[in-house]
């Protein structure tokens, strides 16, 4: 019989942390960020039916990046949870708070017990409602939980994207500008991104309690114009 | 409560009440009952009464009364019967109300989960045979006298055309070409509804037959409400068409029943 060798925790977090990042940056990027009206959020993603962002509950939307099958499987959880919350006590206390801790919890859960790491990195974000302002919840693949209330960047080459974006972000811009802002810090100084390399969807307050909406065609091309 | 993640083999899929099956969310009897309970008589629980449904040219229209009885007495007396399923359908209940609210709010959950888990909508005849499996699964409280008869009608996106769907307790459903009502008082209601129906109507003569089609339900059934001028209560109505699910305002309502009564007296006919 061979004995397992042994190796420091260190390195083993080390080596499922690196593992993660690579399979994250391999992936495009997304961006999400309060405008005046909601909140907006961008994904550089040409297909039309696999997407990266979608509707959680009324006010809750997700988003998510790298492995596909990993953040797909995140995402109905996430509306499985809700929906189950919703139907067993009402649909105001559904919250985005509780269901981020849960992801951060099962992300971390498998990132320290688990052979191999999820390559995720997802977003759980709420609009805001009366008092309550809107919050982005930003979840690493380890489980590490960030709140922001002003932008979140995810994917790879997160750092750049942020200092792009940093720099043209305002409090309460309008939806088009917003937009146009997200997508230049997405493409960077050597890309140009169209409509059509682009998933963009909007928790906006005018759309009543299904405050979840894609933009696409027409809508999208006059908002980038 | 933790998340709800499944193995390939154990997943549940798009459908919610397998979902909370699985979960063991406690449902209502609606999802679990059992034989041999003791069955309750008509005045232990709440009924509800006279629902219509009939096709115009854009769509459908929708109306309920709002009188709930429990035996020979009132329980409630604005309680509301006609439901958005969803953006594009409609449900009315009559029967059992606790059994009935729970089987819409299960129904109205398992549609918008079903979009939001697939990515798109569930086809209008997909719909009306969910619901049909959710009355049927009720059959066993039916037979101790908690009968849910729901009607379900929408908008048929892909027809471009509104669309009735009628159901029996057995789960069984039929599309009805133009028009329907159901419930205690929906004999009344269909009669009237057969005399002044014509194929292709425009929406306000469609919301005035339903309208006319519950007045004189509620003449004829104790259990199905009229218009309450003193309390202000009328019934529901709501049109379903390409622009979605629209109730039809509570004041547009009133002045069509004050119409209708006045009419009525021109014409030399009791109100």
């Amino acid at each position: 019989m061979t004995m397992p060798y042994y190796v420091a925790p260190e390195q083993v977090m080390k080596d499922r942390a690196e593992y993660a990042q690579k399979g994250i940056a391999r992936g495009r990027s997304l961006i999400a960020t309060t405008y005046d009206m909601g909140i907006a959020i961008v994904a550089d993603n040409p297909s039309r039916s696999l997407h990266k962002i979608s509707e959680i509950y009324d006010r809750i939307a997700f988003a998510g990046v790298g492995k596909y099958n990993e953040f797909d499987q995140l995402r109905v959880s996430g509306i499985r949870h809700a929906d189950t919350k919703g139907y067993a006590y009402s649909r105001e206390d559904v919250d985005a708070r509780s269901l981020a801790n849960l992801y951060a919890q099962y992300l971390g859960q498998v990132f320290t017990h688990e052979m191999k790491p999820l390559e995720v990195e997802i977003l759980v974000a709420e609009l805001g409602s009366g008092p309550h302002p809107a919050q982005l919840y930003h979840i690493a693949y380890e489980g590490t939980i960030t709140d922001e209330d002003r932008y979140a960047v995810l994917g790879g080459e997160t750092e750049a994207i942020a200092e792009r974006l940093e720099g043209e972000w305002t409090a309460g811009w309008a939806l088009g500008t917003a937009l146009n802002a997200a997508v230049s810090a997405l493409a960077g100084p050597d890309r140009a991104l169209v409509g059509s390399d682009l998933e963009v969807a909007v928790l906006a307050r005018a759309n009543g309690r299904r405050a979840f909406r894609r933009l696409v065609d027409s809508e999208l091309e006059s908002l980038l114009g | 409560m933790t998340l709800p993640l499944f193995s390939t083999t154990e997943d549940p899929g798009p459908n919610f009440a397998g979902l909370i099956r699985r979960l063991q969310v406690p449902v209502h009897p609606l999802m679990a009952a059992t034989a041999g309970t003791p069955t309750p008589g008509p005045g232990d629980f709440r009924h509800g009464t006279t629902v219509v449904a009939l096709r115009f040219a854009e769509g459908i229209v929708m109306a309920g009364d709002r009188r709930a009885t429990e035996g020979h007495s009132i329980a409630h007396r604005a309680m509301e019967k006609v439901f958005p399923a969803d953006r594009y359908s409609a449900v009315a209940i009559a029967g059992a109300a606790g059994p009935a609210i729970e089987m819409v709010r299960l129904f109205q959950t398992q549609l918008e989960h079903y979009e939001k888990v697939e990515g798109v909508v569930l086809s209008l005849e997909g719909k009306a045979n969910q619901l049909g499996q959710m009355v049927r699964e009720h059959l066993p409280m039916a037979m101790q006298g908690l009968a849910v008869v729901p009607l379900f009608a929408g908008y048929d996106l892909a027809r471009e055309t509104g669309r009735i769907f009628t159901y029996d307790v057995t789960g069984g459903h039929y599309e009805e070409t133009e028009h329907n009502a159901t419930g205690s008082g929906g004999r009344d209601a269909r009669t009237t509804i057969k005399l002044g129906y014509r194929v292709g109507m425009v929406r306000d003569d469609a919301v005035e037959l339903a309208i006319e089609a519950l007045y004189e339900a509620a003449d004829e059934d104790s259990a199905t409400g009229g218009p309450d001028l003193i309390r202000g209560i009328y019934p529901l109505v709501a049109t379903v068409t390409a622009a979605g699910f629209e109730p039809v305002p509570e004041d547009e309502v009133a002045e069509r029943f004050a119409a209708l009564i006045e009419r009525r007296r021109a014409e030399g006919r009791q109100p």
